[in-house]
C-alpha cells in the first residue's frame, strides 16, 4: 500500500497536477494573509466570496447564470494559454498572446461593427489578425534572430494603439467604448445555439464555449499525435538536429507563431463576439487577458487539457473577486488577490522540481533507516 | 599502515528505471596511479563515475576517501573532496571564453567585482606547466574539441582537484592531441594525482594505465594490472567473446559513379578563408572512399555542404547523375543521401524525443509511418523494435527510453542503426564508431562493409587511423581545406600518410 503510494506520487502527471493545487492553495493563503493585513475584520467573508465566485448566490438559477459569466469568459482565457503553451511546446515564449489577443479583438470589432459583416467572418478575421502578428514574430525570430519575447512585447504596444485608433471611429459618441455590438450588428454576435437555455438564458453564453474545449483537444492532438506536432516539438527541442532531419525550422518557428497568434485571435472573437463587453479605444493598457493565458498554460501543467480547468479557475477566482465587500476593501482588491493567486500559479514547475528532490532524499533517509 | 587508496567505491549499486546500471561494483584507486574502466556501451562506467562526482546517489554501496566514509550529495561536495571531472560530453557554456569557463563557480572576487588577472596568471602557469595549451580569450564555440577538452582539464587543476575522472576523453580527439593528453595523464600522476580513466580504446589502456577494472552489463568482472594483460585478453574480459580487431572484405570493383563533386568551395564559420576549396572527387557503387586528415581540416564543412547544413560558395554536386547542389537537406536524403552526424548530440538525436522517435527522425513522413497527416504509433515502434535488436542498443526501457538517458555509445548506435538501415544511394558516416566498444565496432564496420558490398556508395569521415586504414578501399587526406593526397590502404603506410595529414607531402597536381 505504501509502496503503490509512492509511486504514484512519482508519476509525472500527478506530480504536476498535486503542484498546480499546492499552487492554487498557497495562493490562496498568500492572498488571505494580504487581507488580513489590510482589514482583518472582513478577510474571511472575502476571500470565500473570492472562491465561491458564484455560489455567493442562494438560487440555483441565479447560480447558473453567473457561472455562465465566468465560461464566457473562460473561453477566451483558455485560447489564450492553448496559445502559450502551443509555443512553448515548440521552445518559444509567447509572451505576445496579449497583443496578437488585441490585434483579434480589433479585427472581430472593426469586421462587425464598421464591415458590418457575419459573426464567422469576424471571426476568420480576429484568428488571421493574431496569427499576422504571431508571423512577425516568428519571421523576425527565423530570420533576424530577435529573440521573440522582446518582438513580442513591443507588438503588444503597437497593437494596443493600432487598435485603438482603428476603432475609433466605431466607437459609441459619449461614451470611450466601441458600439453594442448586438443593437449595431445583431448578425455578428456568435450563435447561442441553444446554450443559454443551460445557464438560465444567460445570453452571452454561445458556441464559443464547447468551441474552445474542442480546439483545446484539438491542439491537444495535433502536439501528440501528428506528423507536425511532432516536427513542431523537434524543432522546438533540437533545432539543429530539426534542420539535419530535413525539416524546415525557420517555417516551423513561424507556422508555429502563426497558430499561436491565431489561437490568442480566436479567443479575442470569443469574448468580443459574444457582446459581453466592449472595447475601450482610450486604454493604455493591455488586456490582461493574454498574460493570464501564460498562467493558465503553467498551472494547467502545460497540457492542452489541463488549461480547460486551470483556465477555469483562473476565471473563477477573477470573477469571484468581484463579489468582495467594497465597503471594507478598496475596489482594486479583487484584482490585486487574483493577480496574487495567478501570479503564485506560475511556480508549478518550480513546486514539482522541488516535489521529485524531496521524494529522492526520502527515498536516501529510508535506505540509510533500513541498513 | 598508510592506506594506499585515494578513493574506495564499495559495493555500489545504482538503479534506473527497467535497468541495474551498477551492480554491486567494487573499484579501488590507488594514490597515484592510473586506472583504467573498461565495459560494453552501456556497462554503467558513466554511471559509476557520475556516482562518484556526485550526480547521482547510490541505492547501496560506501564510498571512501582516504579510508575514510564520506557522502557525496551533489558536485560541490565532490569538488570539495578534491574530485574533478571531465564528462563524456563536455558541460562547457557555449558563449563564455575559456577562461571564464575556467573559473565559472570559483569566480576570484574582490569587494564583488572579478578578478580576472589573478585567475589567468593561475590558469597560464598551470597551463605552461602542464602543456595544455589554450587561448583564454577564445570563445568556446569558435575552439576545437581538443581546446575544449583541454579547456575541461583545467577546469579540474584550476581547483586543485586530486582525484580526477576522464570520461571517454579520447573519444574526440585526434591521434596527435591523444598522444598529448597520455603525457599529460602521465604527468599528473607523476605528481601524485590520481586518475580514473573510461576509453574503449585498449591500446590507450595498455600504454598509460597502471591497472583496468572491467565492468560489463552493469557488473564487476575484475581488476587486471595491465602490465600482465593483452588487448586481446581484455577485450574478451569486457565482451564475453573473442573480438575480431580486423574487418575481412573482399575486393570489389567500383561501379558506376554515385557522387560527383566538382570544385566545391565551403566558407568557413571561424575565419574568413574558406573551410573548403575546390575539392573535386568522386564516390562509385561499391566503394569505400575515406576522407582522411587531422579535425579541423575542412572535413566537418565539407560534410556540411554535402548533406546541405551549409551553402556552397561554389562548385557542383552529382548524385546518380542529378544536380543536387541546390537542394533542400530533405530532398537530398530522399534521393538517397544518409549521413551519420558528427556531433550526436548537435545533429544526431533529439534528446529529449524517446529513442522510437529519433529512429523515425528521418522516415517520420513516410506513409509507413504518417498517415493522412497523423503518426502510425505502432508502426514507429515496431519499426524502432527491429531496429533496436538488430543493433543491440541497450537501454532500460526499449523504443519509450528518453535518449538523454542512454550511454554515449547507444545513441550512437541508434543513430548508425537509423542511417544505415534507410538503404541509401550514399551512407556519409563520419565518425561512425565514436564512442563505441570493440564489439559494437566490429559490427558497425561490417555492416558498413556489407553496404559497400549491396552496391551502396560510402563517404567515411574518419580520424581513427586503424579505422581508415582497415575499412575504406581508397583514402583522400584533407589538408587545409584541400584534397593533398590519394592512398591505396592496401598499399600505403601510416607514416606516409602522416605526411600527408601534416601538409608535409602532397600529390603532384
Ligand atoms: N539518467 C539516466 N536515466 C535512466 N537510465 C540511465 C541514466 N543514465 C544511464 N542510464 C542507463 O544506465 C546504463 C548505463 O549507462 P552508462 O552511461 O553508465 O554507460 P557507459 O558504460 O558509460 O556506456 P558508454 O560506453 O556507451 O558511454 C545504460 O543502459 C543507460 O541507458
Ligand atoms: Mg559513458
Amino acid at each position: 500500500m505504501e509502496k503503490k503510494r509512492a509511486s504514484l506520487l512519482r508519476n509525472p502527471g500527478v506530480q504536476t497536477l498535486l503542484s498546480s493545487l499546492l499552487c492554487i492553495l498557497l495562493g490562496l493563503v498568500i492572498g488571505y494573509i494580504a487581507l488580513l493585513i489590510i482589514n482583518p475584520a472582513g478577510a474571511w467573508g472575502a476571500i470565500t466570496a473570492i472562491v465561491k465566485n458564484f455560489w455567493n448566490y442562494g438560487r440555483t438559477n441565479l447560480q447558473l447564470r453567473y457561472l455562465g459569466n465566468t465560461l464566457v469568459k473562460t473561453a477566451p482565457l483558455l485560447m489564450c494559454s492553448l496559445s502559450v503553451l502551443f509555443a512553448y511546446k515548440v521552445g518559444l515564449f509567447n509572451i505576445g498572446a496579449a497583443g496578437q489577443y488585441v490585434a483579434g479583438a480589433g479585427a472581430a470589432l472593426y469586421f462587425a461593427l464598421a464591415l458590418k459583416m457575419p459573426w464567422w467572418v469576424c471571426m476568420i478575421a480576429a484568428i488571421l489578425a493574431g496569427a499576422v502578428l504571431g508571423c512577425i514574430s516568428g519571421a523576425l525570430k527565423s530570420f533576424c534572430n530577435v529573440n521573440e519575447v522582446i518582438s513580442c512585447i513591443m507588438l503588444n504596444w503597437i497593437a494596443l494603439y493600432t487598435v485603438n485608433s482603428l476603432l475609433n471611429p466605431v466607437k459609441n459618441p459619449t461614451s470611450p467604448y466601441t458600439m453594442g455590438l448586438t443593437s449595431v450588428n445583431p448578425e455578428a454576435v456568435m450563435p447561442s445555439l441553444g446554450i443559454e437555455k443551460l445557464f438560465t438564458n444567460n445570453r452571452y453564453t454561445t458556441l464559443a464555449i464547447p468551441l474552445a474545449i474542442v480546439i483545446a483537444v484539438l491542439i491537444w492532438v495535433l502536439l501528440s499525435k501528428t506528423k507536425l506536432g511532432y516536427e513542431l516539438k523537434a524543432t522546438g527541442l533540437n533545432k539543429h538536429a530539426a534542420k539535419y532531419a530535413g525539416m524546415r525550422e525557420k517555417t516551423n518557428i513561424i507556422l508555429t507563431m502563426a497558430i499561436a497568434g491565431g489561437l490568442a485571435g480566436l479567443g479575442a472573437a470569443m469574448m468580443y463576439l459574444t457582446g459581453f463587453e466592449e472595447w475601450s479605444v482610450t486604454q493604455s493598457s493591455v488586456p490582461a487577458m493574454g498574460f493570464n493565458g501564460i498562467a493558465a498554460a503553467f498551472l494547467g501543467g502545460l497540457h492542452p487539457i489541463g488549461a480547460i480547468f486551470s483556465s477555469f479557475f483562473i476565471q473563477h477566482i477573477t470573477n469571484g473577486g468581484g463579489y468582495v465587500d467594497m465597503t471594507m476593501y478598496s475596489s482594486d482588491i479583487s484584482d490585486f488577490i487574483s493577480s496574487m493567486i495567478i501570479y503564485l500559479c506560475g511556480f508549478v514547475l518550480f513546486f514539482r522540481q522541488f516535489m521529485s528532490s524531496r521524494l529522492a532524499r526520502r527515498d536516501e533517509a529510508r535506505k540509510g533507516g533500513k541498513q | 599502515m598508510e592506506n594506499p587508496y585515494a578513493i574506495e567505491m564499495l559495493n555500489i549499486t545504482k538503479r534506473f528505471p527497467g535497468i541495474v546500471a551498477n551492480d554491486n561494483i567494487t573499484l579501488q584507486l590507488r594514490k597515484g596511479e592510473i586506472h583504467a574502466l573498461l565495459g560494453e556501451n552501456g556497462a554503467g562506467k558513466s554511471t559509476l563515475m557520475s556516482v562518484l562526482f556526485g550526480l547521482y546517489q547510490p541505492e547501496e554501496g560506501v564510498i571512501k576517501k582516504d579510508g575514510k566514509e564520506v557522502s557525496i550529495k551533489n558536485p560541490n561536495d565532490a569538488t570539495a573532496l578534491g574530485i574533478g571531472m571531465v564528462h563524456q560530453h563536455f558541460k562547457l557554456v557555449e558563449c563564455f571564453t575559456v577562461l571564464d569557463n575556467i573559473i565559472l563557480g570559483m569566480e576570484p572576487t574582490k569587494n564583488g567585482f572579478l578578478q580576472k588577472a589573478e585567475a589567468r596568471k593561475k590558469i597560464v602557469a598551470l597551463s605552461e606547466r602542464y602543456g595544455l595549451h589554450v587561448d583564454p580569450d577564445a570563445r568556446i564555440e569558435d575552439v576545437t574539441v581538443g581546446m575544449q577538452q583541454r579547456t575541461e582539464i583545467l577546469k579540474m587543476l584550476y581547483r586543485d582537484n586530486e582525484i580526477l575522472i576522464f570520461d571517454e576523453p579520447t573519444a574526440v580527439l585526434t591521434p596527435q592531441e591523444i598522444d598529448e593528453l597520455m603525457q599529460i595523464m602521465r604527468n599528473l600522476a607523476a605528481e601524485g594525482k590520481s586518475i580514473l580513466f573510461i576509453s574503449h580504446k585498449l591500446a590507450e589502456i595498455m600504454a598509460v594505465a597502471d591497472r583496468c577494472t572491467v565492468l560489463r552489463k552493469g557488473k564487476y568482472i575484475g581488476t587486471v594490472d595491465t602490465k600482465d594483460t593483452t588487448v586481446e585478453a581484455l577485450s574478451a574480459m569486457m565482451v564475453g567473446r573473442d573480438v575480431k580487431f580486423h574487418v575481412d572484405k573482399e575486393d570489389k570493383t567500383p561501379g558506376d559513379v554515385i557522387l560527383k563533386i566538382e570544385n566545391m568551395t565551403v566558407a568557413s564559420r571561424m575565419h574568413h578563408n574558406n573551410a573548403v576549396k575546390n575539392v573535386s572527387l568522386e564516390v562509385r557503387a561499391g566503394e569505400i572512399v575515406c576522407i582522411a586528415g587531422i579535425d579541423g581540416n575542412g572535413q566537418t564543412e565539407f560534410v556540411y555542404g554535402l548533406a546541405g547544413l551549409e551553402p556552397l560558395v561554389s562548385g557542383k554536386i552529382t548524385l546518380c547523375g542529378k544536380d543536387i547542389t541546390k537542394a533542400s537537406i530533405r530532398s537530398r536524403s530522399v534521393s538517397g543521401i544518409s549521413h551519420i552526424p558528427e556531433d550526436r548530440h548537435k545533429h544526431g538525436l533529439v534528446l529529449d524525443y524517446t529513442l522510437e522517435d529519433n529512429i523515425v527522425l528521418q522516415r517520420y513522413f513516410e506513409p509507413e509511418f504518417t498517415k493522412a497527416g497523423f503518426l502510425r504509433r505502432k508502426n514507429i515502434r515496431s519499426y524502432a523494435e527491429k531496429l533496436i535488436d538488430q543493433y543491440d542498443v541497450r537501454s532500460g526501457q526499449g523504443p519509450v527510453t528518453v535518449a538523454r538517458s542512454m550511454s554515449g555509445g547507444n545513441q550512437q548506435k541508434a543513430i548508425v542503426a537509423r542511417e544505415i538501415d534507410r538503404d541509401p544511394q550514399l551512407l556519409i558516416a563520419v565518425q561512425p564508431t565514436r564512442g563505441l566498444d570493440v564489439g559494437a565496432i566490429e559490427y558497425i564496420h561490417r555492416q558498413i562493409v556489407a553496404q559497400r558490398d549491396a552496391g551502396k556508395a560510402v563517404l567515411l569521415v574518419s580520424l581513427e587511423m586503424d579505422e581508415v586504414m582497415d575499412v575504406s578501399d581508397r583514402i583522400l587526406v584533407m589538408y587545409e581545406g584541400e584534397i593533398v593526397g590519394e592512398l591505396d590502404p592496401r598499399t600505403a603506410t601510416a607514416e606516409e600518410m602522416g605526411l600527408y595529414m601534416a601538409g608535409a607531402k602532397r600529390k603532384e597536381q
